[in-house]
C-alpha cells in the first residue's frame, strides 16, 4: 500500500521543502487586519531605581497609539511571570521567589529589563516614541558574578533576599561522602568555571496579539517552543485569560535551542494590550534586543573535590556550585542548575558517594535558565575534567581510570546515589567503540607530526550519560515541578485513509514531521507522504507541554505510538465485522487486516472508509470513526550516553585551538531516522565546541552592561572552525519507552565541552598546565603559556 | 532608521556642494559600515549621498610604477583582480581577507579607507605600502591621512576617488582575525621598496600605526628572524573583552613574522 517509509530510514525531511524555498511561515510573515507594531523600552542600567515614567512626549509623537508602563499592568491587577519549578533547601524551606513583573515595578535589574511598551502605526513611529520616552533612573551599583554577589556588602537586588541566595540547596549524603575522603588515598580537587551563553537561535523572538470582541476570544502568535504551556502560564497565571478564550499558535519557528522554551514578559505585554488597543499588534526582536532579553545559559563557579583509593577506584565526589540566576527567575530557572545538574554527577561510573550543594544566585544580568543540554552540560563538564585531573595527579592514564570505575553493561539498571536509576546502557562499548574510531592508537604519530611544526597536539575523553525525556510527572513534582510533563498525540485517520497526527511537542528544526511520518507510516503501512503531523496550535492540538528536554520522540513518540496502536485496535474490531470473524483472530500487518491462517483480507483504507461510512458497522458496540489519541506520561527519564573523543592542535604562537578530528559513539537507543540523529548529533556537538572554544557571555562589572551584545563581540561557532566529524550510534534499547528510544536533542552539547577541554589541556600538559577555562581562547591559551611552568621555546 | 534625505549625483562637484550645503550629510559608498548604523539608529544623517552613480570611481589601472585603484572598487574585485594579484599580491590577499563575500561584494575601497575604522584591513595595507590618497581636491600621502580612531584627513566636501599605490618589490599581509567579528585583532602589512622597508599595524591600537624599529630591521635583512625578538610597547594599545594589550603586542610581532614570510613566499 503505497510508499511505506518506516523506522530506521532516512528520508529527507519533509519540511525542508519549505524551509528550504522561502515558504515557511514564521511569526514575522504573518500580517493582520489593521496590525500596529510595538516596541519594548528596555533598561539601559544593570541596576537602578525607577523613580518615573513621563509618557507625555512619547504619547505626542506622530502614529502612537498606547504607552503602557508597570504601573499600568500593576493598575489592571495582572500577575507576576510564573516560575515553573519551586525548589527548598536542606531543611524544606522553598526558594526565595520575588515577584517578576511583565513590565518593570519600582527597580530594574537588568540591562534589558522591559520599563514601557510603545504601540504605534508603523514599527519605525513605535521607535521614535520610544526614544521620547522619559524615564527616570537612580542608577544603583550593578553585581553580576556569583562570587561578588554572595559576598557581604554586595549590592543587594531585592529587599527580601539577603546576600542574593535565592535557595541554598544539596543533593546527596554528606555524612557518607565526608567518611569517604576521610580514608582516601588520594583526594583530587578541581576549581572551574562554567561560561554563560547565549542561545541565539536564527530567528528572533516575535509575537502578534489579537483580540476579537464578537467572540472574546485572544490570539497569540509567538515564537514558542510550548504553545501550550504559554496559554496556561500567561491565561491562568498572568492575564486572567480562561483557557478557552485564548489561543496561542507557534507557527515555523526558526530555532530555540531553549531560547524559546519559556513564557517571556515579552508575549504577556503584547495581548494584554491588543485588547487596550482593541487592534492587533507585531513584535519582532532585533538580534541586538535578543542579547539582552533572551534567556542565558550555564554561568557556574564549581569547586569539585574527588576521593579515590590507591587503584584510582572513585570513592566519593563533592561539588559545590554557585549557580547564576540573573535578575529574576525564569520559567524553569532554579530546576536547571539543581535538579537536572546534580543528579547527573555519577556519570556513567560507579562513584557510591556524591554530594552536591548549589547556591542559587541573583546578579544584574538577564536570567539564566534552561540552553540546550540545560544542567547535564555543566555536570559532565565537572565531572570528566575532574576525571582527567585525578587520572593525571595519581599517574594512571585517562582511558584505563575510566574503565576501572565505569558502570560495566551487566550491572544495569544502575541505581546511583542522587536519586536516578539507569535503565540501560554500554558506556564500555561505546568507549572501545570510540577508541577505534579515532584511531587512537596512531596518535602518537599524529602528535609528532604536530610537533614537527611547532604544533602542539592533545586528545582529550568525554564519556558521559545524561538524563533526558522530560519528564515522569510524579517524579519531577516530588523534585519542584509545577506542572505536568506528559506529552499526547491524536492520530486522525480520514476516510480515505491519509492520516493527520496532533501532537503536543513542537517542531522548530529538529525534523518531527519526518520522524514521526515515520513511525505511523511503519506502524500503520500507509504511504510516507500521506501522514501529516500538525503541531504548534492550541486550537488544532488537544495539548502538549512542548519541545526541550529532548523529550519529543521520547515521550511525544511514545504517545503517538500508543494512539497509534488505539488505531490498530479499533481497526481489528471493524475487520472483524466485515470479514465475519472473531476480533482474536484478526491479524494487522502492512497495512493489512487479515483473518489469520486465510486469505481474507481488508486493507487500511477499506476499514477507514468503513468507519465513515457505517452502513456495514457494528454500530451496537462501536462508534464511527477512526481517530485516537492517547497520553503518555513516562515511568523514568532515559539516559543516553557515550564517548566522545576530540583532537586539537594548538598553535603557540598565538595561542589558537584548532580542533582538528572529533569523534563521537552515542547511545541514543533507537534510531528512527538515522539522518537526523546524526544532524541532531552534529548541530549539538558543534554547540558545545562553541561553549569551549568561543562563546562567552560577558558583562561590565559594575556598570553591568552587556560587552559580548552582538554577533560581533560574541563568537558563534562557524563552518570553518569545525573538521568533518565521525559519529555513529552504539545503541541499547530503553527499558521503558514504547519504541526503545533514549532521545539525541542534548548529547552532543552535553557530551562534547569536556572533550574539547581535556584535549586542550593534554596538548599543554607537558608545560605543567591542569586546567583552562572555557572558552579556551587565543588570548587565553597564550596567557597560560606565559605562565606556564617551562618557558615556550621561540621560533 | 530613521528617515534621511537620499542623493545621487552625477558629478562630484555635485557631491561635494551637498556635502557642504547639508550639514551632517554623509556619503556612502558600499555603505558596509554606514547603513548598520543607520538600521541601529547609532546615526542619524538628515541626507545620504550615494556615490555609486559618480563616473570613474570603479576600476584598476596599472600606470607602470603605481597601481591605481578607483574608490568605489569592490574588495572582491581588488581580490580577484589579475593586476593587484601580480603586481601587489600582498594586497590581493588583503582583500580577500576583508569580512565575508557579501562585505567584499558591496564594500569598496574608498568607503574602507574614508571611515578608518581601527581594525580596517586596507589601512594597514595603504599605509604599509605608502600609498596616496586621491581625492577630489588634491592628494594626500598615506602618512598624512589616518588620523587615529575613525579620524582622517578629508575636509567634509572631500571625496576620495582613487587610491594610488606604488608597486613594491615585495609586500605581504598577515592577519590575526578577532574570532566574532573577523575584523583584525592584529593584521601586519610589510612592504619592502628599493629605499626601504614599510611596517603598518592595524587592529592593535586606536588607528593604524607604523613599526619604526621593525622597518629599520628588515630594511637590513628582509627576514622574519629579523623581527622576531622586536617587542611592542603595550601603550596606546587597545584591550577589550577579545585581547588584552600586552597579547596584541606579541601578536604584532608573531604577524610581522607572518607577513615578512608571505611577502617571501
Amino acid at each position: 500500500m503505497g510508499n511505506v517509509i518506516g523506522i530506521g530510514a532516512s528520508p529527507k525531511r519533509k519540511e525542508d521543502q519549505r524551509f528550504l524555498t522561502g515558504r515557511g511561515n514564521y511569526v514575522s510573515d504573518i500580517k493582520r487586519p489593521g496590525m500596529t507594531a510595538g516596541v519594548f523600552v528596555r533598561s539601559p542600567h544593570g541596576h537602578a531605581v525607577l523613580r518615573g515614567i513621563d509618557k507625555s512626549a512619547a504619547l505626542a509623537s506622530p502614529g502612537v497609539i498606547a504607552v503602557l508602563t508597570g504601573e499600568d499592568a500593576a493598575a489592571d491587577k495582572l500577575g507576576s511571570l510564573p516560575c515553573g519549578w519551586g525548589i527548598s533547601d536542606a531543611n524544606g524551606v522553598p526558594m526565595k521567589e520575588p515577584p517578576f513583573p511583565m513590565l518593570a515595578q519600582g527597580k530594574v535589574r537588568f540591562v534589558g529589563d522591559m520599563v514601557a511598551f510603545v504601540v504605534a502605526e508603523t514599527p519605525e513611529q513605535a521607535n521614535e516614541a520610544a526614544e521620547l520616552l522619559k524615564v527616570d533612573y537612580e542608577v544603583l551599583p550593578s553585581v553580576v558574578g556569583v562570587l561578588e554577589a554572595v559576598r557581604p556588602g554586595a549590592p543587594q537586588l531585592f529587599d527580601d533576599v539577603p546576600n542574593n541566595i535565592c535557595c541554598d540547596w544539596e543533593l546527596g549524603d554528606k555524612a557518607a561522602v565526608e567518611t569517604a575522603f576521610r580514608k582516601a588515598a588520594h583526594v583530587a580537587k578541581l576549581s572551574l568555571v562554567n561560561n554563560r551563553l547565549i542561545g541565539n537561535p536564527m530567528e528572533p523572538r516575535a509575537a502578534i496579539a489579537e483580540y476579537e470582541p464578537g467572540t472574546d476570544r485572544f490570539t497569540l502568535w509567538t515564537t514558542s517552543q510550548f504553545p501550550h504551556v504559554v496559554r496556561f502560564l500567561m491565561g491562568a497565571l498572568v492575564l486572567n485569560i480562561p483557557q478557552h478564550k485564548l489561543r496561542v499558535v507557534a507557527p515555523d519557528v526558526g530555532g530555540g535551542f531553549g531560547v524559546k522554551q519559556f513564557h517571556y514578559g515579552e508575549e504577556a505585554v503584547i495581548t494584554w494590550a491588543a485588547k487596550r488597543v482593541m487592534r492587533p499588534i507585531k513584535w519582532v526582536a532585533s538580534r541586538s534586543e535578543g542579547y539582552v532579553s533572551d534567556r542565558h545559559g550555564r554561568d557556574h563557579v564549581t569547586e569539585a573535590e574527588l576521593a579515590l583509593d590507591e587503584t584510582g577506584k572513585f570513592l566519593a565526589f563533592r561539588v559545590n556550585t554557585l549557580a547564576n540566576m540573573g535578575g529574576y527567575l525564569s520559567t524553569f530557572g532554579p530546576n536547571i542548575p539543581t535538579n537536572l545538574y546534580a543528579p547527573l554527577l555519577g556519570g556513567v561510573y560507579t562513584t557510591p558517594a556524591i554530594y552536591c550543594n548549589v547556591k542559587v544566585v541573583f546578579t544584574n544580568t538577564v536570567p539564566v535558565d534552561a540552553y540546550r543540554g540545560a544542567g547535564r552540560p555543566e555536570a559532565t563538564f565537572v565531572l570528566e575534567r575532574m576525571v582527567d585531573v585525578a587520572a593525571s595527579e595519581m599517574g594512571i592514564d585517562r582511558v584505563e581510570i575510566r574503565r576501572r570505575n565505569m558502570i560495566p553493561k551487566e550491572a544495569y539498571p544502575y541505581q546511583t546515589p542522587v536519586l536516578v536509576q539507569y535503565d540501560s546502557g554500554d558506556p564500555m562499548g561505546c568507549l572501545d567503540g570510540a577508541l577505534i574510531a579515532a584511531d587512537v592508537k596512531n596518535f602518537g604519530i599524529r602528535k609528532a607530526a604536530s610537533a614537527s611544526k611547532g604544533k602542539f597536539r592533545g586528545l582529550g575523553y568525554s564519556t558521559y550519560v545524561e538524563a533526558c525525556g522530560l519528564a515522569p510527572s510524579r517524579f519531577a513534582g516530588r523534585l519542584g515541578a509545577r506542572g505536568g510533563l506528559y506529552e499526547s498525540a491524536t492520530v486522525r485517520v480520514h476516510p480515505t485513509g491519509q492520516v493527520t497526527v496532533m501532537i503536543g511537542t513542537h517542531n522548530h528544526g529538529q525534523g518531527h514531521e519526518t520522524t514521526f511520518a515515520q513511525i505511523v507510516s511503519e506502524k500503520l503501512g500507509v504511504s510516507f507522504e500521506d501522514v501529516d503531523i500538525v503541531y504548534g496550535d492550541t486550537d488544532r492540538v488537544q495539548f502538549g507541554m512542548g519541545t526541550y528536554g529532548s523529550r519529543s520522540l521520547v515521550v511525544g513518540g511514545a504517545a503517538l505510538s500508543k494512539a497509534t496502536d488505539k488505531v490498530i485496535v479499533k481497526g481489528k474490531k471493524i475487520a472483524a465485522h466485515l470479514l465475519e470473524a472473531s476480533e482474536v483472530d484478526i491479524q494487522f500487518e502492512a497495512g493489512k487486516f487479515s483473518v489469520a491462517g486465510t486469505d481474507r483480507i481488508k486493507t487500511f483504507e477499506e476499514i477507514a472508509g468503513a468507519a465513515y461510512v457505517p452502513h456495514n458497522y457494528p454500530l451496537e458496540v462501536l462508534e464511527p470513526g477512526l481517530e485516537e489519541q492517547a497520553y503518555y506520561d513516562p515511568v523514568n527519564f532515559t539516559y543516553p550516553g557515550g564517548c566522545h573523543i576530540a583532537e586539537v592542535e594548538v598553535d603557540p604562537e598565538t595561542g589558537t585551538v584548532t580542533l582538528v578530528n572529533y569523534t563521537a559513539v552515542d547511545d541514543v537507543g533507537t534510531v528512527i531516522n538515522p539522518m537526523i540523529v546524526e544532524g541532531q548529533l552534529h548541530g549539538g556537538i558543534v554547540q558545545g565546541v562553541g561553549q569551549a572554544l568561543f562563546e562567552n557571555a560577558v558583562y561590565d562589572e559594575s556598570s553591568g552592561q552587556l560587552l559580548s551584545g552582538s554577533l560581533m563581540d560574541y563568537c558563534m561557532p562557524r563552518a570553518d572552525h569545525m573538521p568533518m566529524m565521525k559519529v555513529s550510534t552504539h545503541s541499547t534499547l530503553c527499558t521503558h519507552t514504547p519504541m526503545g528510544v533514549k532521545g539525541c536533542g542534548e548529547v552532543g552539547t552535553i557530551g562534547s565541552p569536556a572533550a574539547v577541554i581535556n584535549a586542550v589541556v593534554d596538548a599543554l600538559s607537558h608545560l605543567g598546565v591542569t586546567h583552562v577555562d572555557m572558552p579556551a581562547t587565543p588570548n587565553r591559551i597564550w596567557r597560560l603559556l606565559q605562565n606556564a611552568s617551562l618557558p615556550v621555546a621561540a621560533e | 532608521m530613521k528617515p534621511f534625505a537620499y542623493h545621487q549625483p552625477s558629478q562630484i562637484p555635485d557631491a561635494a556642494k551637498l556635502l557642504t550645503s547639508i550639514e551632517d550629510s554623509k556619503l556612502v559608498a558600499g555603505g558596509m559600515t554606514l547603513i548598520p548604523t543607520l538600521k541601529q539608529r547609532l546615526a542619524n544623517p538628515p541626507a545620504l549621498v550615494d556615490l555609486s552613480k559618480l563616473g570613474n570611481l570603479k576600476g584598476i589601472t596599472d600606470d607602470g610604477a603605481t597601481i591605481t585603484i578607483g574608490a568605489m572598487t569592490p574588495h572582491a574585485v581588488v581580490a580577484a583582480s589579475k593586476l593587484v594579484q601580480s603586481k601587489i599580491p600582498g594586497l590581493a590577499v588583503l582583500a580577500s581577507m576583508i569580512g565575508d563575500p557579501a562585505v567584499r561584494s558591496r564594500g569598496t575601497i574608498g568607503g574602507s579607507v574614508a571611515n578608518n575604522d581601527p581594525a580596517a584591513d586596507y589601512p594597514a595595507g595603504v599605509l604599509g605600502l605608502g600609498a596616496t590618497i586621491v581625492t577630489s581636491t588634491r592628494e594626500i600621502a598615506a602618512d598624512k591621512f589616518f588620523l587615529g580612531l575613525f579620524e582622517t584627513a578629508l575636509e567634509v566636501s572631500e571625496i576620495i576617488t582613487a587610491i594610488r599605490f606604488p608597486v613594491p618589490l615585495k609586500a605581504g599581509y598577515a592577519k590575526f582575525k578577532a574570532p566574532a567579528s573577523r575584523y583584525a585583532l592584529v593584521g601586519v602589512f610589510v612592504a619592502k621598496f628599493a629605499d626601504g622597508v614599510r611596517v603598518a599595524v592595524t587592529g592593535a591600537g586606536s588607528g593604524v600605526f607604523r613599526v619604526p624599529p621593525m622597518e629599520a630591521a628588515l630594511s637590513g635583512n628582509f627576514d622574519p628572524t629579523a623581527v622576531a625578538a622586536i617587542k611592542i610597547d603595550t601603550d596606546g594599545l587597545t584591550s577589550d573583552i577579545h585581547a588584552e594589550a600586552d597579547y596584541r603586542a606579541h601578536l604584532v610581532t608573531v604577524m610581522a613574522k607572518r607577513a615578512v614570510d608571505a611577502a617571501l613566499s
